[in-house]
């Protein structure tokens, strides 16, 4: 069996990547309990967005937009239950479920396997999580929220170094081609 | 039915995911309790793992701590053990000025009290070098206007006398010293008799017949006649009373604490004085240091040998 196929055709070749049984569930769970469970013993550690990495590198290997965007909303709403009252569900739902599709669809398009690629594309995604969750709070729930501050820009440097280190980890758990 | 184009069969899906997120946004902003069953499902399910994690987390750090950051506990005992002592020390230290703070915070009132009174306060720098006599060195002699015989107290009570004047120090007999006497009475009877030392921590009066009523506790104060201590400066108490032939063996516990003298006033002369009393402190039963005497006088500046 072969687990890469050619989805835009003869003309592109880009790899749409199969993973070991569980695995996204299992990642996905290590995921959101790190999320938790870290930052009560390293408070710094509250700067990585785990899950909206775990969105970002599963969007850009499966390539497939709808598993894309519904891994999102699975991973976001459980995130939003773990981060509690103060977030309503859906919050991080929404956010992740967009950048799932967007993941997938670039995925799908441009070659995402150079760490330099990962670390750009982790940046522009954790902005543009960040524009999505401002815009949600702002219009939906009328709580104000900046757009930019310098520790999102921070956060979103620490978040695509730890990307790149962490996708390589993730590759691993593909099967082999 | 009009079929979904397959290419935007996802943009549908994002559209209907996202909408449905939108309304569950809109759920819980207007009913609170929306929702929380998924949060209790999500918490559920991850907190064995936390739990799981905190407990290993938990071993690992135990495990660091008690075995491999033990490395610096030795010096690090060390150094606390070093500042432990030297912090106790601080502590003495610090106690003991706040006790000389109190000693001399009590001279200073007397002093204020008695301004008219020539007095001299001076320090204690020594003692003496046998056991068998109870002398004591203060730090001012002549040159400050001490002479023999001048008596010296504090505010608790008679002293001693001076014995030898130099040029910066002088040398006080303390009462308790066998050679020490001084004119005293009892306060109630006015009973008067000479109060003098026998080597030991309590002195001895004498010269109280028998056939007189003496109470146990009973105050002695100087009566004035020994020429050396305004009159009702008080001398002790009285201790152990036994009757004796001719006269009663009276034990008096002295009012200063000759045992422990840091401060003390010499008396710059030695004509008639009169001392004024203190006013008692709030809920002390005990008399005050310096009794007034009876006799009016006049103080006046040193005298001269």
């Amino acid at each position: 069996m072969n687990d890469t196929y050619d989805i835009r055709g003869s003309e592109l070749h880009i790899e749409v990547h199969k993973f070991r049984a569980g695995a996204i569930i299992l990642a996905t769970a290590f995921a959101l309990v790190l999320q938790a469970f870290l930052p009560i013993y390293f408070p710094k550690a509250s700067i990585l967005d785990l899950p909206l990495l775990i969105v970002i590198y599963f969007g850009l290997s499966r390539r497939n937009p709808s598993t894309g965007l519904l891994l999102g909303m699975v991973i976001g709403i459980l995130q939003d239950s773990l981060s509690g009252p103060t977030v309503p569900l859906g919050l991080y739902g929404i956010a992740k479920t967009l950048i799932g599709y967007l993941a997938s669809s670039i995925g799908a398009r441009l070659d995402t396997e150079h760490p330099a690629a990962r670390f750009a594309l982790t940046i522009a995604f954790f902005a543009v999580h960040q524009g999505i969750i401002a815009l949600t709070r702002r219009l939906l729930l009328s709580q104000p929220e900046p757009w930019f501050t310098m520790h999102l820009g921070v956060a979103a440097l620490v978040n695509a170094v730890v990307a790149v280190f962490l996708f390589l980890l993730l590759d691993r758990l593909r099967k082999p081609s | 039915m009009v079929g979904i184009p397959s290419r935007h069969r996802s943009i549908f899906l994002l559209g209907g995911v996202v909408l449905l997120q939108v309304l569950l946004l809109a759920v819980q902003i207007k009913r609170d309790s929306q929702g929380r069953l998924i949060r209790v499902w999500t918490v559920g399910a991850v907190s064995p793992f936390e739990r799981a994690g905190a407990h290993g987390v938990s071993h690992i750090r135990d495990t660091w701590n008690h075995y491999f950051a033990l490395q610096n506990t030795s010096r690090e005992n060390e150094e606390l053990k070093r500042e432990n002592g030297a912090l106790k020390l601080e502590i003495t230290q610090l106690q003991s000025k706040a006790g000389e703070a109190d000693r001399l915070a009590a001279l200073l009132k007397f002093r204020q009290t008695n301004v008219d009174v020539p007095m001299i306060s001076a320090r204690v720098i020594g003692g003496s070098a046998d056991s068998a006599s109870q002398t004591i060195y203060l730090d001012r002699g002549e040159r400050d206007g001490i002479r023999r015989n001048m008596g010296v107290i504090t505010p608790d009570g008679v002293v001693g006398k001076v014995i030898e004047s130099y040029k910066d120090t002088a040398q006080v007999l303390l009462l308790t010293d066998k050679d020490s006497g001084v004119g005293a009475m009892l306060v109630e009877s006015r009973l008067q008799g000479p109060v003098g030392g026998t080597g030991e921590p309590l002195l001895i009066m004498k010269y109280i017949p028998n056939d007189d009523n003496v109470n146990s506790g009973e105050r002695v104060v100087t009566s004035g006649m020994d020429r050396i201590f305004p009159r009702d400066l008080p001398v002790g108490t009285i201790a152990e009373i036994k009757p004796g032939i001719p006269f009663k063996q009276l034990r008096v516990k002295p009012a200063a604490s000759l045992e422990r003298l840091e401060e003390v006033f010499v008396l710059l002369t030695m004509k008639p004085l009169e001392l004024k009393q203190e006013p008692p402190a709030p809920g002390s039963a005990a008399p005050s240091a310096a009794a007034p005497s009876a006799a009016a006088t006049n103080p006046s500046q040193p005298e001269k040998p």
